[in-house]
C-alpha cells in the first residue's frame, strides 16, 4: 500500500503527543562536583574522582543546579516539591562512570505545570495549553566514539573512545504530560512548544538552549488513535531530535509511519527511533517491549532536596517576563502587524529591536533596519544577526541621524556596512567615508529640471495629476545625485516644479 | 615502648624520651616480626611512615604546636584511599590501584601528623565478619592464631591487639569495628552515622557505613575519634555540627546516677555462656559505681538481620557497579574482540569473590521491579521501626547495653560454609548500624570456657558520642583495678614478638 499524505493520515487518525525535553543547565560547575563544565575541552581534561567514579568518590548536589531547577519549574507554573530526593537509575553503559545515572525518579522538584503556546492557522491563530507533568534534574553521561565498523554503534566498533568531560553536567527534564487535542496541528504545536520552551529558559539564562549543541535536546512521543477513540495507540519514541524544524518533520513523519502500520492492520511497536536529519524519516533504536528494568532506589549518598518556601518565593519574584505575553505586549505597544511579528521572532530579532526602541528609537524604523538591511547582509555572511558588529546602540544613532535629515536612507545603508565592517559607530563612518545629504535646493532643481526634460513624457503625466508616475522621476533625480539628496525634498520639489503642490 | 598506650607514647615524644621515627621503627619492627603469623597487612608503607614521622620530629624540634597525637602509628583499614598508597579494600578487582587522592580521614590524619603505617586486611568490600572473605587470605587473631581476628575491620584490630600499631582505623557497616574489637580484646568505635566522613571510603553500603576508631584504651580511641570526625562539604551526609566532647568524656568516666538500659532482645538464648557470664558481671561493676540499671524492650530487633541483608546488599549492588575495568583496577576477558559487556563480565566475575558475587546478587533481585516493595521496602520501614524502638528506650535510659558479639573468636573455616551462622553473629551491633547511632565495644574480661576476649557494647544516640566514652571509661576503669593489668597482657606472645 501507497505511504498515506498527511491529509488522509488525519482524516482517520487523531495524534497523541508527549514531549521530553532535555536542557543542560549552564552552570559553571558539574551536578555533583567541581568540575568545569565549558563545551569542547580536550577529552578528560573536566575530570575528577567524583565524575570519574573512583572507589571512594561522593556526589554533593550543586545548589546552582537546584535554583536554576526551580526557577524553570515556576516560570512552566509548576509546583515545587518541599522534599524531594535523587535516585539512581541502574543499567551498565562504559560511558557512565559509576553505571548507574543519578536522577530524580518517583520524587521530582516541580510538577504539574502547564505551558500555553500559540500557532497561526489559516483560521488565525490558535492557543493550545501544554501541561507540564515533572520536572525533574539528573547528570548527563560521558561520550562514547565508536570507531570502525559501519554503523558508529558500539555493536560491530573495532574500539571505543570515551570522554567523560560531559559526565556530570547538569540536565534538567522537562516532560509533558499526554498531549492530546491538536489535531492536524500536532507537528505545529510540537514545535511551537519547544520554541516556547526555548525562549523561556533562554530568558531565564539557565542554559544556552543551543539545540545544535545538544544544550536542548528533545524526544518526541507520538501515537494516534482512531478520532473519536479514547483508547490510546501504542507509541514510539523518537530521540534526541536536535532543531525546530525537525520537532515538526518528525512528528509529521511518525504519523504518517504510524497511519500506514495501522491502515495496514499492523500493530505500531513500543519502541526508540531515531531522526534522521537528512531524510526525516526515523530509524528504529532498542526495542522497549522489555522494559529495562533500572532497579530505581533513593540514592543514599545524597540527602532530600527541601528548598525553603521563602527562597522559593525570593527565586518566583526574580522570573522575568514570560515570553509569550512579551511578545503580546511588544506587538500591541508598537503596533506591530501581524506578519511583521511572526518575521521578528523568526528572524530572532525581537530582544535587539527592544534593546534599539528602548534607546529611543521608533519602533517601525528600528524593526525595518534590523528586518531589513541588517538581516539581508547577516544572510549573505550566513551569520547571525545577533553576531554582527553592529548594535542597538548604532541602530539607534542610524535612525536619528536620518530623522534629523543628515542622512537618507539610502545612505544610511552604506553607513550600515561600514559599521557592520569594523569602520566604528555611524557617526564615525559618516566622518570617514564624507557621506552627506545634498540639501542644496538649487543643486536639486537642476536635477530635476534635467531630468523633467529628459523624460518630457513621464513629466507630462504627472503634470496632467498622474502621481504615480512620479516616481520614477523621483529615482533619476536621485541617480542624478548619486543618492545624496532627501527622497523627500526632491518629492516635494519636483511635485512643485510639475505644478502638484 | 610498643607495648605502651598511644597516650603513653605521646608523652614520650612530647619529652623527647624518643622520636617519632623511633617509635615507628619499633613497630616497623613488630610488622617484620610478627606480621607473618597474624597477617593483619596488606600493605606496610615503610617509606611513606618513616618519612611522616621524621616530619613529625623536625617540627616539634623547631617548636610547632603539635596535635596530641602527632607522631604516633597507626594501622589503616585498607577501606580508605590514601594517596599513591596500594588501596583495595580486600578485593582482588582492585589489585594494584593506587588512589590519585586522599580520603578525607586520612587528609585528617595527614593533618595531625599521625604516623599511617600501612593499610589493613579486610573482608572483601567489608562484607563478613571474620576477614576470611578477603581476597588476599585470612587475618589471624593474635590471642590464637588458629582462629578468626572477627571482621570485617579484622586486620585492624589484630594489629592493635598484636602491637603492631597503637591505634587503627577500621570501619562498620553492620558490627565491623566492633565484633573485631570484642574478638580481639580492645576497644573500637562506631561513631555516630555523619560523624565522619566517607568521602574516600570505599562504599559498601552507603546509608550504613561509618569509619571509627581503635585502641587499645578508651582514651586513646577517644583521642583518634577526635581527629577523625567532624563536617565535610565532600560528603552530603556528613552532619554539620561540633563533634562531640569525647576526649573529655574519657578523662572524666563516671557513671554515677547514669541510667542504663539493658535490651531485652540482645542477651540470654544464643549467646555463649562466657559471654553472657562477662555481660552481667559489667552490669554489677556499672551499679556499684552508682550507674541505675534498668532493662528495655527493643522489640524490632527481631527483624534488624533480615531488614540489613536487604538493605546492605541492595546498595552494595548498585556501589559496586562502577568496577567495570574501564577505568581503574582489573581487566580481564579484553581478547579477540571482546565486546565492553563481555569485559566486564569476565572482570566481574574474576574479580569479585563469593561472598561478594552473593551479596550483589541478593541486592540486584531485591531491587528488582515487582519485588523492590516486599523487599527493599520493607526493610526501610523495619528501620524506621527499630528507630522507633531505640528513640523510647533513650527516653528510659543514657545509654543501652549489651553483649557486642554472642560468642568468642572461632576458628577459621568454622562458619565460611554456613553464612547464616557467620550472620548470626552481627546480630547485637547491626541494629546500631541501621539506626544511624553510636556504639563502642570495649574488653569486658575473658571468657571461662576458652580463654578468649569477650566484648561489652554501649550504645548511645546520634551525636551524644561523649555518652560512650564516659560510661566506657569508668567501666575500663573499675575492670582494670579488678584484673590489675590490662586484659592484652594476658594474650599469648608470638613468637618473635618484640
Amino acid at each position: 500500500m501507497a505511504l498515506p499524505t498527511y491529509d488522509e493520515v488525519i482524516a482517520k487518525w487523531d495524534p497523541v503527543l508527549g514531549l521530553e525535553v532535555h536542557v543542560e543547565l549552564n552552570t559553571n560547575s558539574k551536578m555533583f562536583c567541581s568540575c568545569a563544565t565549558e563545551f569542547g575541552g580536550a577529552p578528560n581534561t573536566q575530570t575528577c574522582p567524583v565524575c570519574l567514579a573512583l572507589p571512594g568518590a561522593l556526589p554533593v548536589v550543586n545548589e546552582k543546579a537546584i535554583e536554576s531547577t526551580i526557577l524553570i519549574g515556576l516560570a512552566l507554573n509548576c509546583k515545587i516539591a518541599p522534599y524531594s530526593r535523587f535516585a539512581r537509575k541502574n543499567y551498565f553503559y562504559p560511558d557512565m562512570p559509576k553505571n548507574f545515572q543519578i536522577s530524580q525518579y518517583d520524587e521530582p522538584i516541580c510538577f504539574d505545570g502547564f505551558v500555553d503556546v500559540e500557532i497561526e492557522t489559516e483560521e488565525g491563530p490558535k492557543q493550545f495549553r501544554i501541561e507540564i507533568e515533572r520536572v525533574h534534574m539528573e547528570e548527563d553521561t560521558g561520550k562514547s566514539l565508536h570507531v570502525g565498523g559501519a554503523t558508529g554503534r558500539i555493536h560491530g566498533a573495532d574500539y571505543s573512545l570515551l570522554d567523560y568531560n560531559r559526565a556530570g553536567i547538569p540536565l534538567v527534564e522537562i516532560v509533558t504530560k499526554i498531549v492530546p487535542g491538536t489535531g492536524k496541528y500536532a507537528p505545529e504545536v510540537a514545535k511551537a512548544y519547544v520554541a516556547e520552551l526555548r525562549d523561556i529558559l533562554r530568558g531565564l539564562k539557565v542554559s544556552d538552549v543551543k539545540m545544535e549543541q545538544g544544550s536542548l535536546r528533545c524526544d518526541a512521543n507520538v501515537s494516534l488513535k482512531p478520532i473519536g477513540s479514547d483508547v490510546l495507540g501504542t507509541r514510539s519514541e523518537t530521540k534526541n531530535v536536535n532543531s525546530l524544524r525537525s520537532v515538526e518533520r518528525a512528528i509529521r513523519g511518525e504519523m504518517i509511519r504510524h497511519a500506514e502500520l495501522l491502515n495496514d492492520g499492523k500493530k505500531v511497536k513500543q519502541e526508540t527511533r531515531h531522526f534522521q536529519e537528512d531524510t526525516g524519516l526515523t530509524r528504529s533504536g532498542r526495542s522497549k517491549e522489555q522494559a529495562e528494568d533500572y532497579r530505581y532506589f533513593p540514592d543514599p549518598d545524597l540527602v532530600p532536596v527541601t528548598p525553603a518556601a521563602t527562597w522559593i518565593e525570593e527565586l518566583r519574584a526574580t522570573l522575568p517576563e514570560r515570553p509569550s505575553l512579551r511578545r503580546k505586549r511588544i506587538k500591541e505597544e508598537w503596533s506591530v502587524p501581524d506578519k511583521e511579528m511572526a518575521a521578528m521572532i523568526n528572524a530572532d530579532v525581537l530582544d535587539i529591536v527592544e534593546a534599539t526602541v528602548l534607546l529611543g528609537a521608533d519602533p517601525t524604523k528600528a524593526r525595518t533596519w534590523w528586518l531589513g538591511e541588517i538581516s539581508r547582509i547577516a544572510n549573505d555572511q550566513n551569520v547571525a544577526v545577533a553576531d554582527l558588529a553592529i548594535t542597538p546602540a548604532d541602530v539607534a544613532e542610524l535612525i536619528a541621524l536620518v530623522a534629523k535629515g543628515e542622512l537618507t536612507d539610502k545612505l544610511a545603508r552604506q553607513v550600515v556596512e561600514g559599521v557592520i565592517a569594523g569602520e566604528g559607530k555611524p557617526s564615525e563612518v559618516v566622518a570617514k567615508r564624507g557621506i552627506k545629504v545634498v540639501n542644496d535646493d538649487g543643486a536639486l532643481m537642476a536635477a530635476i529640471e534635467k531630468v523633467c526634460a529628459e523624460q518630457a513624457e513621464t513629466a507630462e503625466k504627472v503634470r496632467g495629476g498622474h502621481l504615480p508616475a512620479a516616481g520614477a522621476l523621483i529615482g533619476a533625480v536621485m541617480k542624478e545625485t548619486k543618492g545624496q539628496a532627501d527622497a523627500a525634498r526632491v518629492r516635494e520639489l519636483l511635485l512643485g516644479h510639475l505644478g502638484q503642490a | 615502648m610498643i607495648r605502651k598506650t598511644a597516650v603513653e607514647m605521646a608523652d614520650a615524644l612530647a619529652k623527647g624520651e624518643t622520636s617519632s621515627v623511633e617509635l615507628t621503627q619499633a613497630h616497623l619492627d613488630q610488622i617484620s616480626a610478627v606480621d607473618g603469623q597474624v597477617k593483619a597487612f596488606l600493605h606496610v608503607d615503610v617509606q611513606g611512615a618513616l618519612a611522616q614521622a621524621k616530619n613529625v620530629d623536625e617540627k616539634r624540634k623547631s617548636g610547632e604546636k603539635l596535635s596530641p597525637l602527632a607522631g604516633i602509628p597507626l594501622a589503616l583499614k585498607d577501606v580508605l584511599a590514601q594517596r599513591e598508597v596500594p588501596t583495595t579494600a580486600g578485593s582482588k578487582i582492585l589489585e594494584g590501584w593506587r588512589p590519585p587522592y586522599d580520603s578525607t580521614v586520612v587528609s585528617k590524619l595527614k593533618a595531625a601528623g599521625v604516623v599511617i603505617l600501612g593499610k589493613t586486611n579486610m573482608d572483601e568490600f567489608a562484607m563478613g565478619s571474620s576477614t576470611e572473605n578477603s581476597g588476599y587470605g585470612p587475618t589471624f587473631n593474635p590471642w590464637d592464631l588458629a582462629r578468626t581476628p572477627g571482621g570485617s575491620s579484622g586486620g585492624s584490630a589484630a594489629a592493635v591487639s598484636a602491637f603492631e600499631a597503637p591505634i587503627a582505623i577500621g570501619s562498620d557497616t553492620g558490627g565491623s569495628i566492633r565484633q573485631p574489637a570484642a574478638l580481639t580484646g580492645i576497644v573500637g568505635v562506631r561513631p555516630t552515622y555523619g560523624a565522619v566522613s566517607r568521602f574516600g571510603l570505599i562504599a559498601y553500603s552507603s546509608s550504613l557505613d561509618q569509619a571509627g576508631p581503635f585502641g587499645r584504651t578508651v582514651l586513646d580511641t577517644a583521642l583518634l575519634h577526635e581527629v577523625m570526625a567532624g563536617h565535610d562539604p565532600k560528603d552530603a551526609t556528613s552532619i554539620n555540627a561540633p563533634v562531640p566532647a569525647v576526649v573529655q568524656a574519657a578523662k572524666s568516666g563516671d557513671v554515677k546516677g547514669m541510667k542504663i538500659g539493658v535490651i531485652k532482645q540482645l542477651q540470654g538464648e544464643g549467646y555463649q555462656k562466657g559471654v553472657q557470664t562477662r555481660f552481667d558481671e559489667s552490669l554489677q561493676v556499672l551499679a556499684s559505681l552508682g550507674a541505675e540499671i534498668v532493662e528495655v524492650d527493643c522489640p524490632s530487633f527481631e527483624y534488624a538481620l533480615a531488614a540489613y541483608y536487604l538493605i546492605a546488599p541492595s546498595e552494595c549492588s548498585s556501589n559496586l557497579a562502577r568496577f567495570d575495568a574501564m577505568r581503574y583496577g582489573l581487566r580481564t576477558g579484553d581478547v579477540n574482540g571482546a565486546s565492553a559487556e563481555a569485559v566486564m563480565s569476565a572482570t566481574r566475575d574474576a574479580g569479585f569473590g563469593r561472598e561478594v558475587k552473593r551479596r550483589i546478587i541478593l541486592g540486584t533481585y531485591a531491587l528488582s521491579s515487582g519485588y523492590y516493595d516486599a523487599y527493599y521496602g520493607s526493610a526501610q520501614k523495619i528501620r524506621t521501626l527499630i528507630i522507633q524502638d531505640y528513640a523510647k528506650a533513650f527516653t528510659q535510659a543514657d545509654v543501652l547495653v549489651s553483649p557486642t558479639a554472642p560468642t568468642t573468636a572461632y576458628k577459621i573455616g568454622e562458619k565460611v560454609d554456613d553464612p547464616m551462622a557467620m550472620y548470626l553473629g552481627d546480630v547485637a551491633t547491626i541494629p546500631v548500624n541501621l539506626a544511624g547511632i553510636c556504639g563502642m565495644s570495649l574488653p569486658a574480661g575473658l571468657a571461662e570456657e576458652d580463654n578468649l576476649p569477650v566484648g561489652f557494647q554501649i550504645m548511645a544516640p546520634a551525636m551524644q558520642d561523649q555518652r560512650l566514652y564516659q560510661a566506657g571509661a569508668a567501666l575500663e576503669a573499675a575492670l582494670l583495678s579488678k584484673w590489675g593489668a590490662p586484659i592484652l597482657s594476658k594474650a599469648p606472645v608470638l613468637a618473635g614478638s618484640k
